[in-house]
């Protein structure tokens, strides 16, 4: 490595330097970053006494009983019972957008019918649209249903790829697939159905994935929709019971109450930690063309 | 493209359709099959819920009685009677105007400092994502009112006592939590980033250019439409911001209504107060609203996006 124009080291040695203070930034703002997790984690097992006025991440001893409160649930309604509930949503609503949204995707991306640019345009609009501008609509419709309080309004509107964000990911990353694919489909006999099932949809795993996971982690997290239609407590979500903590937030209530924000943080922890990278491809791909 | 292939599909049915007209239309059919689901959501769960919400915005509606067609006095009271509404108007914009340029900034300054990092990119630029994720949950919400609350870590670093409980300040806080989500708006640069030639740079190089030249006159074009992209999502998610608001103010809005935003307030209207006429009014002006700021931003779009002259975009 060494060299021989004079110029060049004088070049390198600050590139060097710049790359350690480049490290130590990262660091520094990922330290800062990732104290609010920390500080969620510590409180967790953290006795009632050391919650607030200390500063110490660390407690002085680990209180395990915060765990047990927390998994006897809220409102007498157990957390194996929530979680149980969390994921019934977040898997009906996972396979409706991947079903759905790759169907209307494939016609987007793939198949030649009249007005496709009009409603290709409307399609991107709706990513645009605030839920709010559909949400009471939607609400007195499910209500003239008989469907407020049960797990529908959250799943049904899935199987209609309402999530137009998840049509357009699709979309792109279909268009990149080769034509003469479904072009040899067709030639050795595929209709449209054959070769989207068979050639298109094997392909399109990757944004398939992505969709998956995404949903996933949004319909968890998601609160609002949750909190206007659902409001039997053996009916709540993880998240929806976590509401209960919001009115009363005594300090007493502290442990058990970031207990419960742990576990229902876990789930999108293993998600992110088996997925990053489907995740971050995903998002990196989402807007701009790949 | 599809005359192209009509030789080769023809070959197969030639003797029992010789006609292209019925094939095509059997194609066509098969399309809207593929539809059916995303036209049914759009019709049944979209297009009629706008309309619906429309009717509504001029009714007084409970959910109970059948609506009362009271024309504009939703608006005119919105407008005219009702200083909360406009509270949490000016609330919303001013956390609009405060979190989503700070947040846009630091996932630029963070995705170049990633740029051209050999090793540990990818770690970086994951660690920084996942608050992402995780912000959105009502878990981290929790977390922050805690850590802004008083006897909180900031009330103990800054002595500045508790965020949460003052007004003002507690804007600040949720403004925060979003700049604490950097991550994705981060992703999408660093992928832009990535297509901006490398010549570019070796070019203004040689020509002697300063790094924040280069940064003004090769980074911000190129990158212009990605930094467009992100500043047209992040401005419509953030005018929709609801958890955060709902748990620092334990859904009311306080104090003295500073957390008061838009869906909070649109929330305590229509599922609260079950003044869903009134809700469905303000629902139409946010759509009015975001519609004309995204118009806002593509007419200002015009004069500093700058499109590489490839037509694919």
């Amino acid at each position: 490595m060494t060299t021989t124009t004079p110029s060049t080291p004088v070049v390198r040695k600050p590139v060097a330097w710049r790359r350690v203070a480049l490290h130590a930034g990262c660091l520094a703002a990922l330290l800062v970053m990732l104290y609010p997790l920390a500080w969620l984690l510590a409180t967790s097992v953290k006795p009632a006494d050391e919650v607030i006025a200390s500063l110490d991440l660390l407690p002085s001893r680990l209180e395990w009983s915060n765990y047990e409160t927390a998994l006897d649930g809220v409102n007498d309604v157990s957390v194996g019972r929530l979680l149980g509930n969390s994921l019934l949503i977040a898997g009906g609503a996972v396979v409706g957008n991947v079903l759905s949204c790759s169907l209307a995707a494939y016609a987007f991306a793939r198949l030649r019918f009249r007005f496709r640019g009009p409603l290709f345009a409307f399609m991107i609009a709706t990513i645009m649209l605030p839920h709010h501008a559909v949400l009471i609509p939607q609400y007195i419709i499910f209500n003239q249903l008989g469907m407020v309080n049960t797990y529908w309004p959250l799943i049904l509107p899935k199987f209609l790829a309402t999530e137009a964000f998840f049509v357009f990911l699709i979309v792109q990353f279909m268009r990149g697939l080769p034509r003469e694919l479904e072009e040899a489909a067709r030639i050795d006999g595929c209709g449209p159905f054959r070769s989207f099932f068979s050639v298109i949809l094997p392909l399109t795993r990757p944004a398939l994935i992505t969709t998956a996971i995404f949903t996933f982690i949004w319909t968890w997290n998601d609160f609002f929709t949750q909190l206007i239609y659902l409001f039997s407590p053996e009916k709540f979500t993880l998240t929806l019971a976590l509401r209960s903590f919001v009115d009363a937030s005594s300090t007493s209530a502290f442990g058990p109450m970031f207990a419960m924000s742990v576990i229902a943080l876990l789930p999108i922890v293993l998600f992110f930690l088996a997925f990053q990278r489907f995740l971050v491809e995903g998002m990196a791909n989402s807007g701009i063309k790949g | 493209m599809t005359t192209t292939h009509v030789p080769a599909t023809a070959r197969g049915k030639a003797v029992a359709r010789p006609d292209r007209p019925p094939r095509r239309r059997r194609r066509e059919g098969a399309a809207w099959v593929f539809l059916s689901p995303w036209v049914l959501g759009a019709c049944v769960l979209t297009l009629l819920p706008m309309a619906v919400s429309l009717y509504l915005s001029f009714t007084d509606y409970d959910l109970f009685n059948a609506p009362r067609w009271v024309g504009l006095r939703n608006y005119t009271q919105m407008f005219t009677e009702d200083p909360r509404y406009w509270r949490s108007v000016l609330t919303t914009l001013l956390y609009v105007v405060i979190a989503v340029p700070l947040q846009l900034a630091l996932a630029l300054l963070v995705a170049l400092a990633l740029k051209n990092m050999k090793r540990g990119r990818g770690f970086y630029r994951s660690a920084f994502y996942a608050p992402s994720l995780l912000g959105a949950s009502m878990s981290i919400a929790l977390v922050w009112r805690a850590i802004f609350n008083d006897g909180g870590t900031v009330d103990n670093l800054l002595g500045t006592g508790g965020w949460v409980n003052r007004p003002g300040w507690a804007l600040l806080a949720v403004a925060l939590l979003t700049v604490w989500q950097f991550g994705a708006p981060m992703v999408i640069f660093l992928a832009g980033l990535q297509q901006i030639p490398g010549e570019l740079y070796e070019a203004a190089e040689v020509d002697g250019a300063s790094a924040w030249r280069r940064f003004l006159s090769i980074t911000v074009p190129m990158l212009s439409p990605v930094i467009f992209f992100n500043l047209v999502l992040q401005t419509i998610q953030a005018f929709q911001v609801f958890t955060p608001a709902f748990a620092i103010s334990a859904g009311k809005g306080g104090p003295a209504d500073s957390t008061l935003f838009y869906t909070l307030y649109l929330y305590d209207r229509g599922f609260v107060a079950s003044h869903m006429g009134y809700a469905s009014a303000m629902a139409w002006v946010l759509l009015l609203a975001i519609g004309a700021v995204t118009a806002i931003l593509f007419r200002t779009s015009r004069s500093w996006v700058f499109y590489a002259s490839e037509e694919d975009r």
